[in-house]
C-alpha cells in the first residue's frame, strides 16, 4: 500500500471514530462554529468536534505543525477533505483567523508571534476580526487614517474602523493603521494586534437591508497595544495587507459558488438548484421548464458556476507545484464569484416571484424569507473585499500589466 | 479529469506552437487566401505536420497512429487556431478518424486509418442539410438495392468537402426518423456533384448533391441504421478539439488587442490606460480563463472517461463560442479604424469566430441541450 493509501485509511478511521453523529448532520443557518472566548455552543458535539479537530491540527490541515497546524502535503490535504465531505462532516471551525490572519502570520510575522497567535487559531480560542476599512477609506484603503503613536513598549490607537465582520463577538482585531503620517500614504501603514477586551475599544453593529447586522463599526479610544503585536516592519504593513487580501478574496471567491455548483464534478440530472427551485413555482412541461427566458437565465448561470468550478480546481492544481500562495489573479476569482453569486439570487427571485419579495410572517416559508434576506445580503458580495470595480483595476494593471 | 497537462503534452504544444510561429504565421493563411488556392491549405505543410506525427494522434498504433489521445490533437489545433493554419486536420483527423475508429470494420481501418495517419489522404463528412445545426433532421436518403445504396439528397457546408478524397456522409436509410447509415465514398463517384463554397473565414467547406449515386455495400461504415450513436459521439468529440482550436484563436486575438491597447496613443496617453477599456479586457481576460478550464476538462474527459462527456462538451463549445465571439468583436472595436482594415489580422479572428461558432452547433444550441441533459 502507497503511503497515500495508509493516510486514507488511518484518517478514514480516525474520522469514524472522532466525528461525533450531530456534526454529520447537514449545516445549518446558525450551525457555523465560530470558537473564541465567548463562543456558545450549539451542541455538546460541537465543541467535542472542535477539540478532537484542533488537537490534531485539522482545523488548519496545510499549516505548518511546530505551530499546532496539520503539517499535510497537498494530497493529504485533498484525502483529508475528500474523507470528511465523504461521512458529511461540518467544518470543525469557521474563522477569519484561519481563512484571512493565518496564512499572513505565517507569512510575515515573527516566530514569537506565530508561536503565540497561531496555535490559538488554529484551535478556536481567539476569534479574530478585521480592521481594514473607514468611513473615508473604503476602496481607496491606503488613504486610512486610524493613527497609531509610539508610547514606550506600547502603541496608543486612536480612530474608527467600519465593516469589521461580527466585531461585538470577537476576541481580537487585526488592524491596518498609521504609523508615518508624514510618509506616502501606502509607506506609513503598519499591522496591528488589537485585544478588543479594554475600555479602548467600543464596537456599534450597523443594520444592513437584509435587517441583519453581520457588520459593526469599531472605535479605538487610547487603545493600548504592545509593541511586541506590530506584525512585520514598521511601516510596511501595506505588504501584509495585500497579501492578506488574497486570502480573503479567494474564501470570498470560493463562497460564490454558493449551493449550487458541482464543483466541477457532474451532477447529471436534476443536477440544478436554481431548476429544482424554479420548478416549485413556474410551469413546467417534462421537466422542462416553460419559461423560456427564465430557463436560459437557468442554464447561464449553472454553466458559469460549472465553468467557475473547474476554473478553481484548475488553479489549485496549478499551485499545487508552484507552491506560492494566491496571486493578483485571485482578483479573477472574486470579481466572478461575487457577480454571479448575485445574478443567482436575482433568478432565485424571478422565479419565486411575490413568494420572494416577503419580509416576515407566516405567509412565506421560512426557506422563502431566507432566500429573500440572503438576496440582499449579496449585494454586499461585490463590495466588501474590494468592489467588483476594484477586482477588475487589479487584473487589468497587475495581471494584464497595461499602462497607468 | 485532471485540468493541467501531462509532460509529454506540454512538450508537445510547444512544439507546435513553435511550428505555427514559424511555419504557419497568418501571413501563410493571407497567401493561400490570397493566391486563391482552391484546396485552402498547402499540401507541403500538410506532409510535414503528418511528419510530426499529429494526423495520426487518434488513430490507434496498429494503424499506423499514436493514439496520443484528444487533449493531444486539442493542444495542437490550439497552438494552429492561433495562427488561423489552414489545414484538414480538424476534418480528416478528427471528425473522419472518429468515426472511421468508433465504427469502422478491419479492413476500412486498415485502408483508411493507417492512410490519415500517414498524410496520404483527407476526408470530409457531410452531415449538416441545413443553415443551422440539426444533426438528426436528415433527408439524404440511402435506398437499399440488391448489392447496393442508391444515395439522393443534397448535403451543405462541408468542411474541407471541396478538396478531399473521401467523403464520409450520413444518410437516413429507413423510414425511421432515427435510423441512419455512414457510407464512405471517394470523391469521383458518379452522380456526386461537389460544390465548393467560399466562407468568410477562407476556409474550405462545400455543398455536395447526391444524384442517384449508387455505392456498394463495402462502403457502409458500421452496420445499417446503427449510426446515430456514432454521430453523436463523433460529433462531441470533434466539438471538444474544435473548441480547442476556437480557445486559441481567442487567447490570440485577446493577445493581439491587448498589445494594441499598449501601443496606440491618443490623447497623449496609451489607450490602454482608460479605465473603460482596461475593465472590458479584464472582463475578457476572466472570460477566457474560465474557458480554459472548460476546454481542457472537455479534452481530458474523453481520454480519462467521463460519464458526463456529453454535458463536458457542451459547457465547453457554448463558453468558447461566447467568448470568442465577444473577444474577437470587442478586439476589431478596440483597435478603432484600423479594426475594420484588411491589412491588420484582428478582423480575420471574428470571421473565424462565426464560422467556428456555427460548426456543430453555436452556443445558444449548446446552452438547451446542457439545460435538457441537467433535466431542465
Amino acid at each position: 500500500m502507497s503511503n497515500l493509501d495508509t493516510f486514507r485509511q488511518e484518517t478514514r478511521e480516525w474520522l469514524e471514530a472522532n466525528c461525533p453523529p450531530e456534526m454529520r448532520k447537514p449545516m445549518t443557518a446558525d450551525g457555523a462554529c465560530w470558537g473564541g472566548r465567548n463562543f456558545e455552543f450549539t451542541h455538546p458535539d460541537q465543541k467535542l468536534w472542535l477539540e478532537r479537530m484542533g488537537e490534531k491540527g485539522w482545523t488548519a490541515p496545510t499549516w505548518p505543525s511546530e505551530y499546532g497546524g496539520g503539517g499535510l502535503n497537498y494530497d493529504e490535504n485533498k484525502i483529508l477533505a475528500e474523507e470528511l465531505f465523504k461521512i458529511g462532516a461540518r467544518p470543525a471551525l469557521a474563522s477569519f483567523g484561519l481563512w484571512m490572519l493565518g496564512p499572513a502570520l505565517l507569512e510575515y510575522a515573527s516566530h514569537e508571534q506565530k508561536m503565540e497567535h497561531i496555535p490559538k487559531i488554529v484551535k478556536g480560542e481567539i476569534r479574530w476580526c478585521q480592521g481594514y476599512s473607514e468611513p473615508g477609506a473604503g476602496s481607496d484603503l491606503a488613504s486610512l487614517k486610524t493613527k497609531a503613536v509610539e508610547d514606550g513598549d506600547n502603541f496608543i490607537v486612536n480612530g474608527q474602523k467600519v465593516w469589521t465582520s461580527y466585531a461585538d463577538e470577537c476576541d481580537m482585531i487585526f488592524t491596518l493603521v498609521r504609523t508615518g503620517p508624514q510618509e506616502p500614504k501606502h509607506n506609513g501603514i503598519s499591522f496591528l494586534l488589537i485585544d478588543m477586551d479594554q475600555p479602548g475599544v467600543e464596537t456599534k453593529p450597523i443594520k444592513l437591508i437584509s435587517g441583519k447586522s453581520p457588520f459593526c463599526e469599531t472605535f479605538f479610544t487610547d487603545a493600548v497595544v504592545p509593541k511586541a503585536n506590530l506584525v512585520h516592519d514598521l511601516n510596511k504593513g501595506w505588504d501584509v495587507a495585500k497579501n492578506l487580501l488574497q486570502h480573503e478574496r479567494k474564501m470570498l471567491a470560493s463562497m460564490g459558488l454558493g449551493g449550487s455548483a458541482s464543483g466541477g464534478k457532474g451532477k447529471g440530472k436534476s443536477g440544478s438548484g436554481l431548476a429544482n427551485l424554479s420548478k416549485k413555482y413556474v410551469e413546467s412541461s417534462d421537466g422542462k421548464i416553460s419559461d423560456e427566458g427564465l430557463r436560459q437565465k437557468i442554464v447561464k448561470s449553472d454553466m458559469d458556476a460549472h465553468a467557475f468550478g473547474l476554473t478553481l480546481r484548475r488553479a489549485s492544481e496549478e499551485a499545487k507545484n508552484s507552491n506560492h500562495g494566491p496571486s493578483a489573479a485571485t482578483s479573477i476569482f472574486k470579481f466572478f464569484g461575487s457577480e454571479h453569486n448575485k445574478r443567482r439570487y436575482e433568478i432565485m427571485l424571478e422565479a419565486m416571484g411575490t413568494q420572494a419579495l416577503g419580509w416576515e410572517g407566516g405567509e412565506f416559508g421560512p426557506e422563502e424569507l431566507a432566500v429573500t434576506r440572503e438576496w440582499l445580503r449579496t449585494k454586499a458580495n461585490s463590495i466588501e473585499g474590494g468592489t467588483s470595480e476594484v477586482q477588475l483595476n487589479v487584473i487589468s494593471k497587475r495581471v494584464l500589466d497595461l499602462p497607468q | 479529469m485532471t485540468l493541467t497537462l501531462s509532460e509529454e503534452q506540454a512538450f508537445l504544444k510547444d512544439t507546435a506552437k513553435k511550428f505555427a510561429q514559424e511555419k504557419t504565421p497568418t501571413t501563410h493563411f493571407r497567401e493561400i487566401r490570397d493566391n486563391k488556392n482552391p484546396e485552402c491549405f498547402d499540401r507541403a505543410i500538410w506532409q510535414e505536420m503528418a511528419a510530426q506525427g499529429w494526423s495520426g494522434i487518434l488513430v490507434p498504433e496498429e494503424y499506423g497512429g499514436s493514439n496520443f489521445g484528444l487533449a493531444g490533437i486539442g493542444v495542437v489545433l490550439e497552438e494552429l487556431g492561433r495562427t488561423l493554419t489552414p489545414s484538414p486536420l480538424f476534418a480528416t483527423s478528427v471528425v473522419c478518424a472518429t468515426i472511421l475508429n468508433k465504427a469502422g470494420n478491419d479492413s476500412q481501418k486498415k485502408e483508411f486509418l493507417s492512410k490519415i495517419a500517414s498524410g496520404e489522404i483527407t476526408m470530409a463528412f457531410a452531415l449538416e442539410e441545413g443553415p443551422r445545426h440539426r444533426p438528426f433532421s436528415i433527408n439524404l436518403e440511402a435506398k437499399k438495392g440488391e448489392k447496393n445504396f442508391i444515395l439522393n439528397g443534397k448535403k451543405n457546408f462541408v468542411i474541407d468537402g471541396g478538396f478531399a478524397d473521401y467523403i464520409i456522409v450520413a444518410a437516413r436509410s429507413s423510414e425511421k426518423e432515427d435510423e441512419l447509415s455512414l457510407f464512405v465514398i471517394a470523391k469521383d463517384v458518379k452522380g456526386m456533384n461537389i460544390i465548393p463554397t467560399t466562407m468568410v473565414d477562407h476556409k474550405n467547406a462545400a455543398n455536395i448533391e447526391f444524384n442517384n449515386v449508387s455505392i456498394s455495400e463495402k462502403n457502409l461504415i458500421g452496420t445499417q441504421n446503427n449510426a446515430k450513436e456514432i454521430i453523436e459521439e463523433t460529433l462531441d468529440i470533434s466539438r471538444a478539439a474544435l473548441s480547442a482550436e476556437m480557445l486559441g484563436g481567442a487567447l490570440e486575438a485577446f493577445d493581439i488587442t491587448l498589445n494594441y491597447l499598449k501601443e496606440r496613443e491618443q490623447f497623449g496617453k496609451k489607450i490602454g490606460s482608460f479605465q473603460a477599456l482596461q475593465h472590458r479586457a479584464a472582463l475578457m481576460f476572466t472570460e477566457l480563463e474560465l474557458c480554459k478550464s472548460c476546454v481542457i476538462e472537455a479534452l481530458t474527459a474523453f481520454d480519462e472517461g467521463s460519464n458526463d462527456l456529453q454535458r463536458i462538451t457542451s459547457l465547453a463549445k457554448s463558453k468558447i463560442g461566447e467568448t470568442f465571439f465577444n473577444v474577437s468583436n470587442e478586439g476589431v472595436q478596440m483597435h478603432g479604424g484600423v479594426g475594420v482594415t484588411d491589412e491588420y489580422d484582428i478582423g480575420l479572428y471574428m470571421k473565424r469566430a462565426r464560422v467556428a461558432e456555427q460548426t456543430f452547433g453555436n452556443s445558444e444550441y449548446h446552452r438547451n441541450r446542457y439545460a435538457e441533459l441537467t433535466g431542465y
